[in-house]
């Protein structure tokens, strides 16, 4: 944005709040320096522009339809511009300081440091930062999550492709989202799956290219008694109802020694019994652990781990 | 900061000068980060704009003589503009969040900042908020012992299990902060096995106890800075290639990659740096056929050896 414009943006917003009674297209062309050179069409095509501008920065342009008047005119109401008094205790700020910092490395960070910059310039003292004995930060690394956030905001369905887990294709998906979640730094959007006719949790690695808004903002309905965040939450917490014995030789294995119960074998090898819940989850543990360890049972775990060892192999 | 956010800027700059009369150039170009020549091309800028008449007396007064900044008749915008959706919901996400905290278990001062900035920001903000949400697992056993240690100002000791070296070691510990990165805990401290800052994740301490010795971390302890995140390769650790099946493809979801190349059919080649080989042979065999290492060719020829012999028992016993 050229100075000029910034220049000519400053006057537009401080003569629009300055005004009792909407003016006119014309009224403000005389009032605003910048729109005076040009003729009616520039000036006309500018001064869409330059409302478009400030309605994107969060400007509450009016514009008002007077039955008896053949211009529409526009104003700024103050109390819709202005940010509502707030004052904020010392705890208060200081919790808000690290609320800011949570997004230090995300896509939200430019938003978060807007906010403060206001309820600064407002006279709220918030604290200086990374003094506590507490750091908070998430990431969003995602290329969809600032897609999937707009969509989330305006309500609107989005479609993307997606790559379920493992699987060779790519398939389009058209979702209404009913919100975004992050857990354990991995972050999931919650919808409805129009395909599928039903509740998905998607995650937002799996996404590849674009997410693209379709339909009218403010489309979405998230239904009533949705918990998004129960929705992505249960879908690891399996119980660990059943039972496995490893061997392990000695003075290795700390990892696997430390998740179970250990006693010694019948040769030098000790023997480790843990709770799991996955064969596969757990076949991919304990293989790693190569030959240091040795399921014993169950038979559907060791057939787990000989399949992998053998594909390593191949 | 970019020139379209300028106007933005100036908004919020005017009503800070009008909120703190005297405000010097160094601490205010600081806090709006500018520098000092771009924060007085602003005043400069605000200085010629003003009520529509554009007299001498419809203009803003802004003086900095001496880098004491002054500002007058610029009532008109004297207070900032209200919070945009996205600039209140960042901060409403984040304030839910730190709410789940035992920290902010008790005490009031979290409902009271939310309902505050809810009022200020108007209904947008509140409902996008709710549905931007963090699942915080349960916090690991250790996190109470860390935190009253962290409370009283005491070392601690440690038994803290290092999965890359299957190895648990005892340490002696000054805790220095809690930091929370991607929803997972981590004890920032002085680590004397070490002689270091180190971050040590909760839910891999196996035992932790307070010592009856004050924490005393030396001159040189400086904070960690986790905004890069927690696993940092370092660019002289050796570089992996891998390729993955479709079943492999998690890989790249979890670990940083320097490169990631679609083969088609859902395959992937994933380049990524290891620190030591031993990790890299453990996910190879946890891959099995979903994975292979490409490069070095070493390091592939070991994998090979490593899972022979642990399929020697398999065979010879079944």
């Amino acid at each position: 944005m050229s100075r000029r414009k910034t220049e000519r943006l400053l006057n537009l917003v401080i003569c629009l709040l300055a005004t009792r009674r909407p003016l006119s297209a014309e009224q403000i062309r005389h009032a605003v320096p910048g729109y005076d050179s040009g003729n009616d069409e520039a000036f006309q095509r500018m001064f869409e522009r330059d409302k478009t501008e400030l309605r994107e920065i969060g400007i509450p342009v009016e514009v008002h339809r007077d039955p008896w008047e053949d211009e529409p005119g526009y104003r700024i109401v103050r109390q819709a511009y202005e940010l509502p008094e707030i004052t904020l205790e010392a705890d208060e700020a200081a919790v808000l300081g690290l609320a800011a910092q949570v997004w230090q490395r995300a896509n939200l960070a430019e938003a978060a440091s807007g906010a403060l910059l206001k309820l600064r310039a407002a006279g709220v003292e918030t604290a200086e930062l990374a003094e506590g004995p507490l750091e908070l930060r998430v990431d969003t690394r995602d290329p969809a999550f600032p897609g999937l956030w707009e969509a989330v905001r305006d309500r609107r369905v989005v479609r993307f492709d997606y790559r379920a887990a493992a699987s060779e294709v790519l398939m389009t998906r058209t979702v209404e989202p009913w919100g975004v979640v992050s857990r354990r730094g991995r972050w999931y959007l919650v919808g409805h799956d129009r395909e599928r006719d039903a509740p998905r949790v998607f995650r937002l690695s799996r996404i590849s290219g674009p997410v693209t808004p379709t339909g009218r903002p403010g489309a979405v309905t998230v239904p009533g008694g949705v918990d998004i965040r129960s929705m992505v939450g249960t879908r690891d917490s399996l119980v660990r109802e059943r039972v496995a014995t490893v061997r392990v030789r000695p003075g290795t294995c700390q990892g696997l020694r430390q998740a179970g119960a250990v006693r010694r074998g019948e040769d030098d090898w000790d023997v480790v019994t843990l709770d799991f819940a996955d064969p596969e989850w757990l076949a991919g543990w304990v293989v790693g652990f190569a030959g240091d360890a040795e399921v014993l049972d169950p038979p559907d775990v060791r057939d787990a781990i000989i399949r992998r060892l053998k594909g390593a192999l191949a | 900061m970019s020139s379209a956010d300028r106007l933005p800027r100036l908004l919020a700059l005017v009503p800070y000068l009008m909120s703190h009369p005297g405000a010097q150039v160094p601490e205010v170009a600081k806090l709006f980060g500018l520098t000092e020549k771009q924060l007085v091309d602003d005043l400069q800028l605000v200085w010629m704009c003003g009520l529509p008449g554009h007299t001498p007396g419809d203009l803003i007064d802004v003086s900095w003589d001496g880098g004491e900044i002054l500002i007058d008749n610029a009532e008109t915008i004297a207070r900032p503009l209200r919070l945009g959706v996205d600039e209140a919901s960042a901060l409403l996400v984040a304030l839910r969040m730190l709410a789940e905290l035992p920290e902010f278990g008790e005490g009031d001062v979290l409902a009271r900042v939310i309902a505050k900035l809810e009022r200020a920001a108007g209904e947008g903000a509140a409902a996008v908020s709710s549905q931007v949400a963090f699942e915080l697992d349960a916090a690991p056993d250790a996190t109470a012992t860390v935190r009253e240690a962290l409370r009283a100002r005491r070392r601690v000791s440690l038994r803290y299990y290092v999965p890359g070296r299957d190895e648990v070691t005892p340490r002696e510990v000054d805790p220095t902060r809690l930091v929370m990165v991607d929803g997972r805990h981590y004890l920032e401290g002085w680590c004397y096995r070490a002689d270091g800052m180190r971050l040590f994740r909760l839910d891999r301490v196996m035992e932790v106890e307070v010592l009856g010795v004050p924490a005393d971390p030396p001159a040189e302890a400086e904070p960690i800075d986790v905004t890069g995140g927690v696993f940092r390769p370092s660019p002289t650790d050796e570089l992996v290639v891998l390729e993955l099946t479709p079943t492999g493809r998690w890989v790249a979801e979890y670990y940083p990659c320097e490169e990631v190349t679609e083969l088609g059919e859902g395959r992937l080649r994933v380049a990524l740096r290891a620190r030591d080989q031993g990790w890299i042979v453990r996910l190879a065999l946890r891959l099995g056929d979903s994975g292979r290492v490409v490069s070095p060719g070493s390091l592939a020829e070991r994998v090979r050896e490593v899972a022979a012999q642990a399929l020697s028992h398999y065979e010879s016993v079944g």
